[in-house]
């Protein structure tokens, strides 16, 4: 759009199954009218022939020749809506129409500002409640989201925060974790087709303040700050950052049960090693929540065991390569490995990150390798160069020391870890001290 | 008389949208240059060079030449500015 804004006529060619969310990502960057053909999904995959039956068959969308439609795009003639674009605005009120609670409720719900489950009605007396949860005025801004980069930023204030804080059950003293989530800038609901989450984790002294729970069945549905607090990330980033709605902001094919709460405590109490954010610099009375992009895959396991490294690395080597895993393991597997010799959290680290190997052939054979690491490789940026060098049958490491992160985490009923996707050099983390 | 009960709007807010106009169109593609712009989303290469090729059996009198960004996902104001400088008219294949 800002090579036609720059006075260049452009096509934009779409799969058909992303055309509302072309069209519409159109309309709220002013270029309604902007001219898109549409080829049927999938690209992937397909061989050269198959690509070309496309171009010479029919625009699914618009129902007409697919290059009839892409060169009457470049050379047909101007409408008076081309020529102007559209301006609007779209104003967010702050309170809704009285109403009743039943039809309210109806309105949360039709309105996609739900994940379905039942909410807390976000009533002045409830949100004035929350607010006293943090020192920081109303008004103030907390930041931007959106649901993926070619969208436009929505701002939000810590009002709107503590009103998606209220509508998933969350109590004030839980807020300034809410607010540190939404501050991270990281969406809870990334509209990829890759169903991507945020998982995130808290450490510090307010995770005992406020009654997280990082023992047994820290992951599960037994706390009311984890559940809360995680369902608040996720209530807030579809309503702040402008929907997660299927075929126009939300695209993942297959979902994520992690969307509905992923915000977990380490169990730092228990762990033989620094919790994860003394090893990045904060103090250990600092209290910290790291949000990260991922959560696409789950592995589990026991151990350590005799066959421990063979496990690890078959696990690690079918980790989706784009995506290092966070190992999540509970303290009993983290005293293992200390008997093993791996005094700390880095030197299991470095050996994974040695050890994570697959073919080149394979490591390059991925969607986001492809997408989002080649042309990074082609541009000579080490060290995924390299390994676009390396013969196809090559064993080459799949991540980097920094992108793996170990957290502690768990009730000792059982020597159980899991790896769970999410690049630790692409997470964010923010101190909750901060938002208090 | 049902109890009515006031609450807050749970959205955060949208930026203004400004109206920008098209590019003038070309009144034919003859003898111009077309970028044909690879997101490089994964085999979109392949779509570009086929279409390149069914310009080349079709309209041999328009110059393509298929121009890729720095990275996927990520503005490459150095590509547009290319494309602004050296093109008539352009493709962008194949986004989402």
């Amino acid at each position: 759009m800002a090579v036609e804004a720059d006075g260049v006529p452009t096509v934009a060619v779409h799969t058909h199954v992303f055309a509302r969310l072309a069209r519409n990502a159109a309309r709220v960057n002013g270029m309604p009218t902007l001219r898109q053909a549409f080829v049927p999904q999938p690209v992937v995959g397909l061989v050269p022939a198959a690509l070309r039956a496309y171009i010479d068959g029919v625009d699914p969308v618009n129902k007409r020749p697919f290059m009839q439609e892409l060169l009457q795009g470049l050379t047909g003639p101007l409408t008076e809506q081309d020529l102007s674009g559209v301006s609007f605005e779209r104003a967010t009120p702050r309170l809704l129409d009285p109403d009743t609670q039943d039809n309210l409720y109806r309105e949360f719900e039709q309105n996609r500002w739900t994940d379905y489950l039942p909410i807390v009605l976000p009533t002045e007396e409830r949100v004035a409640a929350m607010l006293k949860g943090t020192s920081h005025r109303p008004d103030e801004v907390v930041g931007k989201l959106r649901p993926t980069y070619y969208r436009e930023f929505w701002e939000f204030t810590v009002e709107k925060v503590a009103v998606n804080a209220v509508m998933a059950g969350a109590r004030p003293e839980y807020f300034p974790v809410i607010l540190a989530l939404a501050a991270s800038g990281i969406t809870a609901r990334q509209s990829s087709t890759t169903s991507w989450a945020a998982p995130a984790i808290v450490n510090g002294p307010i995770r005992i303040e406020i009654g997280m729970h990082c023992g047994i069945g820290a992951l599960g549905p037994y706390s009311h700050a984890n559940a809360t607090i995680g369902r608040a990330h996720a209530l807030l980033s579809q309503n702040l950052q402008g929907g997660s709605v299927i075929g126009d902001t939300y695209m993942g094919s297959i979902g994520n049960a992690y969307n509905y709460a992923a915000t977990w405590a380490e169990n730092e109490e228990r762990s033989p090693w620094e919790p994860l954010h003394v090893q990045h610099g904060f103090k250990p009375e600092d209290s910290v929540v790291t949000t990260v992009f991922g959560g696409w895959y789950t592995q589990s396991g026991y151990g350590p065991r005799e066959t421990w490294q063979q496990r690890f690395r078959r696990c690690l080597a079918a980790c989706e390569p784009y995506s290092a895993p966070i190992i999540l393991m509970d303290p009993t597997v983290a005293r293992g490995f200390v008997d093993l010799g791996f005094k700390t959290k880095q030197e299991l680290i470095a050996w994974c990150a040695d050890n994570a190997r697959v073919s080149a052939r394979e490591f390059w054979d991925d969607p986001w390798t492809q997408t989002l690491l080649k042309p990074h490789a082609l541009a000579g940026v080490e060290p995924w160069a390299s390994k676009l060098k390396a013969a196809p049958d090559q064993l080459i490491t799949k991540y980097r020391p920094e992108d793996i992160s170990i957290v502690v985490i768990g009730g000792e009923t059982q020597a159980a870890w899991k790896m769970i996707g999410g690049t630790f050099g692409r997470s964010k983390m923010v101190r909750i001290d901060d938002w208090r | 008389m049902p109890h009515l009960l006031t609450v807050h709007d749970p959205r955060g807010y949208a930026p203004k949208v400004i109206g920008k106009r098209l590019a003038p169109r070309l009144p034919t593609l003859e003898g111009k240059v077309l970028h044909l712009v690879d997101c490089l989303f994964d085999n979109s290469e392949v779509f570009m060079q086929q279409l390149q090729a069914w310009f080349a059996e079709h309209m041999p009198g328009v110059h393509t030449q298929i121009v890729k960004p720095r990275e996927s996902w990520v503005d490459d104001p150095a590509m547009r500015a290319r494309v602004v400088a050296e093109a008539d008219a352009a493709v962008f294949a194949v986004g989402l």
